[in-house]
């Protein structure tokens, strides 16, 4: 028999479903609603005060280095006699030759230990679990530590390559051979599974299937650790300090002999004079950097996001 | 049926065989595996290397200096006729570095972390995330020039009446390794906040809480791992920061708990005394490689702690 | 995405940075033609004094101008660890605030090492403060009370003989243990080289580092070499130095005739004999000498009196022919 109210069961749940929707969409306790409005004030606050202070970098060494961006800064090297006319030069070339050596090193051997990690080495075994632990290890150790190695080993020591740009190429790239590797194990890993069957059971063998299917494939998520990892050797300073990366190089470098030094480290030496021309300097040096680091790290994202493979 | 029949019986490969064997030893796919593992041995070679660089010389140094005067003198004056070798006031210094930075780093970091994963719009976030990782990108010899050429003299004219002494400062120091740190804490945490599961939210939600105390009641601690480990992380990245302390703390060994004052943190000291050539074998030589050791034994502490913090947020789930 | 794409993208990145690198070689090897009628190549390593190395740098820059084919690096170890490295065969020359000592002469003889001392500028040690410092004179005693090896001054007005002209934290600034300056100055000021108090601001070889420091410290103090000061004479002040005739100020004339007293030195440089056997080298130390007092002017330095540069020249003339 059907009454004209709804059954009773009916009845509670639209209440109690109606409670819901009323303390969830509707006026909620004042209470509660300011407590939300301030969390979310303050969360924006936090993000705001990030966004700021980048923003306030940025600003500030275009504003500062601007005066003194011109080609000079290029062409001309230190002088300590005209310091409205000096420039970088050989920090830049002594920059883009360490870098070069860089990457020379360390895309082979990161490579190369991620290929093997990911594809060869059985994690059960313990010494590749400590070839891991180690790399984990590398990752976080200070950057000053990596320059009393490379005093140690690489400009005296067994290697004696000197106060050189190679011996600075072989420090940095110690340094950023886990970036690499992590970067790389990433991408290798993230090649599905069906891709190397299928070539194993073509008759491929397993050094075929990876050098002609998986590594091509991957090509892209390597090449942006790479690029990560050189746009920090670009900006790196400390290890070359302890380097004897000569603060007063006048010619251009090589990169076997002779001093060097590089874009950062002559931009700490000029930030430390007390004159302020010198100080115009080093800001716009830091234009300089942070223009490169911004195009090469926007260049691995932009290469991310086109050539990521969705399987 | 038909067809299982007819694959049993179908030629194929020798079944007698219990697995696929080449029919040659494929020398060159060993000397492969051998090449490349060559290569991951590398990072343990380096390891290896950094151990040595920093003990050799460090024992030499325990051998004029005791560890007890090294770990617990407070007074810093290598190179002085009547040394001292006191590393307290690098320590606190540095120490105070690291409590300024996390200082900022810890809200602004975490707050930026929790609206992104949890408040942001997709299309906000996918903005925003680069932008912090443009942070992490810049070079710290940028970031030490701001901070002497800009917020040191900020810092002056928003606070005249501290007590400040002199143009360097720790504390103003501590807050652009500050900088430093917010990205780190910002993804790491993004990622573990991200990590814990809908259904937990989910519930929640269904049992009435609104959005701030399921962001604060549920999904913070859920991702407290997580996040301990992106502080952690952050305060290692701080203890090993050379460049901007160098430019703006000073270099005043002093033992200090004042962020007004400048004083000396271990990065700084080693970066100073280090460059050029030193005579080796001198015992303010091996002050290096003492100071050195000790940071690079405070940094693996903190990094295995992070480590594990990572691994356990990542497992729970 | 092709193979062929990428390696294109790659060869053209090295074509790139290989012609930056051979475009530099070009220019360097055409001004090496253009310059002075001998095409002096080689590498020339100067290491010690900061407060030489500008006078240095100077005289290299002017001097790689007429000869781009020697490369100079002039490097700030101090003059202690320049003359170690000088001693071990590393340095072609070696920079000096302070005379060389009886211990690094020997290191020198057992490394095999012959060495020939050249002045090459005067220097008036200053004493600098923040030009807002009302304290004009110091007294020899009264730095040494300052920065003598148990001094615990830790305010202006504390200084014997100043008391309560200048309330004002007192805030050191001061060289490192390798310095020449710091040798020149403990010893002439606290009796004792190396005898200093050290709860100061240690800014190692880096005097720039200093001169900040003074400038944004109201009671700041740091002594270093007369060019930073000439180079900053707008933002800092040079204290007169009483060395017992009353207060004379840091100047050319007053080093030159010597009334500035005891911080008025020599500042020298030290290069080897077997460096002084390339011809490059000769030609730079040739160099150096004969226009010190153009450097020297142009740079900020206390040139040579007349008799000084006799005495150079005699010392260049007999070591070259």
């Amino acid at each position: 028999m059907v009454t004209e109210k709804p059954p009773r069961t009916a009845r509670l749940a639209t209440a109690g479903a109606r409670v819901v929707v009323a303390s969830r969409f509707g006026s909620r306790p004042a209470r509660d609603r300011v407590s939300s409005a301030l969390f979310l004030a303050l969360l924006l606050l936090g993000m705001a005060v990030a966004l700021a202070a980048l923003a306030a970098l940025l600003s500030w060494s275009v504003i500062e280095g601007a005066a003194r961006f011109d080609g000079n800064l290029f062409t001309e090297g230190p002088s300590t006699l005209r310091p409205e006319t000096a420039g970088f030069r050989p920090a830049i070339l002594g920059s883009l030759y360490v870098v070069g050596g860089v990457i020379v090193l360390v895309v082979p051997l990161g490579v190369g230990a991620a290929i093997y990690l990911e594809e060869y080495a059985n994690p059960g075994r313990w010494w590749n679990r400590l070839i891991e632990l180690n790399i984990q290890n590398l990752a976080g150790v200070p950057s000053i530590v990596f320059g009393i190695l490379g005093l140690g080993f690489i400009v005296r020591g067994p290697l004696s390559l000197g106060q050189v740009a190679a011996a600075g190429s072989v420090t940095l790239a110690i340094m950023l051979l886990p970036t690499v590797i992590i970067a790389a194990r990433e991408a290798i890993r993230a090649v599905p599974q069906a891709i190397r069957e299928g070539a194993l059971a073509l008759g491929a063998t397993k050094w075929q299937t990876i050098s002609r299917q998986v590594l091509p494939a991957s090509i892209s998520g390597i090449l942006t650790g790479v690029i990560l990892a050189v746009a920090r050797a670009i900006g790196e300073a400390a290890p070359l300090l302890l380097l004897g990366a000569v603060t007063f190089v006048r010619f251009d470098p090589q990169f076997f002999e002779g001093g060097f030094t590089t874009l950062p480290v002559q931009i700490f030496d000029y930030a430390r004079r007390a004159q302020t021309e010198f100080h115009e300097l080093a800001a716009a040096g830091v234009l300089v950097m942070i223009l490169l680091v911004l195009v090469m790290n926007s260049f691995a994202i932009w290469l991310r996001n086109r050539y990521e493979q969705k399987w | 049926m038909t067809v299982t029949r007819l694959a049993a019986t179908s030629p194929g490969p020798d079944r007698t065989r219990s697995r696929l064997v080449a029919a040659s030893p494929r020398y060159g796919e060993r000397l492969i595996v051998g090449l490349l593992g060559l290569c991951g041995l590398v990072a343990v070679a380096a390891t290896v290397a950094i151990v040595l660089a920093l003990a050799l010389p460090a024992v030499d140094f325990f051998r004029e200096v005791s560890p007890v005067e090294f770990l617990t003198g407070r007074t810093w004056s290598a190179g002085f006729t009547d040394a001292e070798y006191g590393v307290l006031p690098l320590v606190v210094a540095t120490l105070q570095v690291v409590c300024w930075s996390l200082l900022v780093g810890i809200p602004v970091g975490l707050l930026s972390a929790i609206y992104l994963s949890e408040y942001a719009p997709e299309r906000l976030r996918r903005l925003v995330k680069p932008l912090l990782e443009m942070l992490a990108g810049i070079p710290t010899v940028a970031i030490g020039l701001f901070g002497f050429l800009f917020l040191i003299p900020l810092a002056k004219d928003l606070l005249p009446f501290a007590p400040w002494t002199g143009t360097y400062s720790i504390g103003v120091a501590g807050v652009a390794v500050g900088l430093l740190t917010v990205p780190i804490i910002a993804s790491v945490s993004d990622d573990a906040i991200r990590a814990v599961p809908r259904s937990l939210r989910e519930g929640a939600y269904a049992l009435g809480a609104n959005k701030l105390r399921v962001s604060t009641r549920v999904v913070f601690p859920a991702a407290i791992s997580g996040i301990v480990a992106s502080i952690v992380l952050a305060a290692s990245r701080a203890v090993g920061e050379t460049m901007v302390v160098l430019l703006i703390a000073g270099a005043n060994p002093k033992l200090t708990f004042n962020p007004f004052d400048s004083a000396l943190p271990m990065t700084a000291y080693i970066g100073s005394t280090a460059t050029g050539e030193i005579a080796a074998g001198t015992v303010q030589y091996n002050t290096i490689f003492a100071v050195g050791s000790l940071l690079f034994v405070m940094t693996l502490a903190m990094n295995l702690l992070a480590i594990r913090l990572v691994r356990r947020f990542r497992q729970v789930y | 995405m092709s193979s062929k794409k990428w390696w294109s993208v790659i060869g053209a990145g090295l074509l790139v940075v290989s012609l930056a690198a051979c475009g530099d070689d070009d220019d360097a090897a055409a001004g090496g033609d253009r310059g002075g009628g001998e095409e002096l190549s080689g590498t020339i390593t100067i290491d010690g004094s900061s407060t030489v190395a500008p006078l240095s740098e100077a005289a290299a820059e002017l001097f790689m101008e007429e000869h781009p084919g020697v490369q100079i690096t002039v490097a700030t170890s101090g003059t202690g660890g320049g003359f170690e490295r000088f001693c071990n065969g590393e340095t072609d020359i070696s920079d000096a605030s302070r005379a060389i000592e009886e211990d690094e002469v020997a290191a020198c003889e057992s490394g095999g090492v012959e060495w020939e001392e050249i002045t090459v500028a005067n220097d008036a040690l200053s004493v600098l403060v923040h030009p807002d410092n009302p304290i004009n004179c110091l007294t020899i005693e009264q730095l040494n009370a300052i920065w003598g090896p148990d001094s615990t001054i830790a305010n202006w007005r504390e200084i014997p003989g100043l008391e309560g002209q200048f309330d004002e934290q007192l805030v050191l600034y001061g060289p490192g243990t390798d310095s020449g300056t710091f040798g020149y100055f403990t010893e002439a000021v606290n009796g004792e080289e190396g005898a200093q108090r050290t709860d100061y601001e240690n800014i190692g070889e880096n005097d720039n580092q200093g001169i900040q420091g003074v400038q944004g410290t109201p009671g700041g103090m740091f002594y270093v070499g007369f060019s930073f000061y000439l180079e900053n004479q707008d933002s800092v002040k040079a204290l007169q130095i009483d060395g017992g005739d009353g207060c004379v100020p840091p100047a050319a004339d007053t080093v030159l005739d010597g009334s500035y007293t005891p911080l008025g030195r020599q500042l020298y440089i030290y290069p080897s004999a077997e460096a002084l056997q390339r011809p490059e080298v000769q030609a730079f130390v040739r160099f150096y000498v004969e226009n010190a007092a153009t450097i020297a002017e142009e740079r900020g330095f206390i040139g040579l009196t007349a008799e000084q540069t006799a005495d150079a020249q005699q010392k260049i003339d007999s070591l070259l022919g």
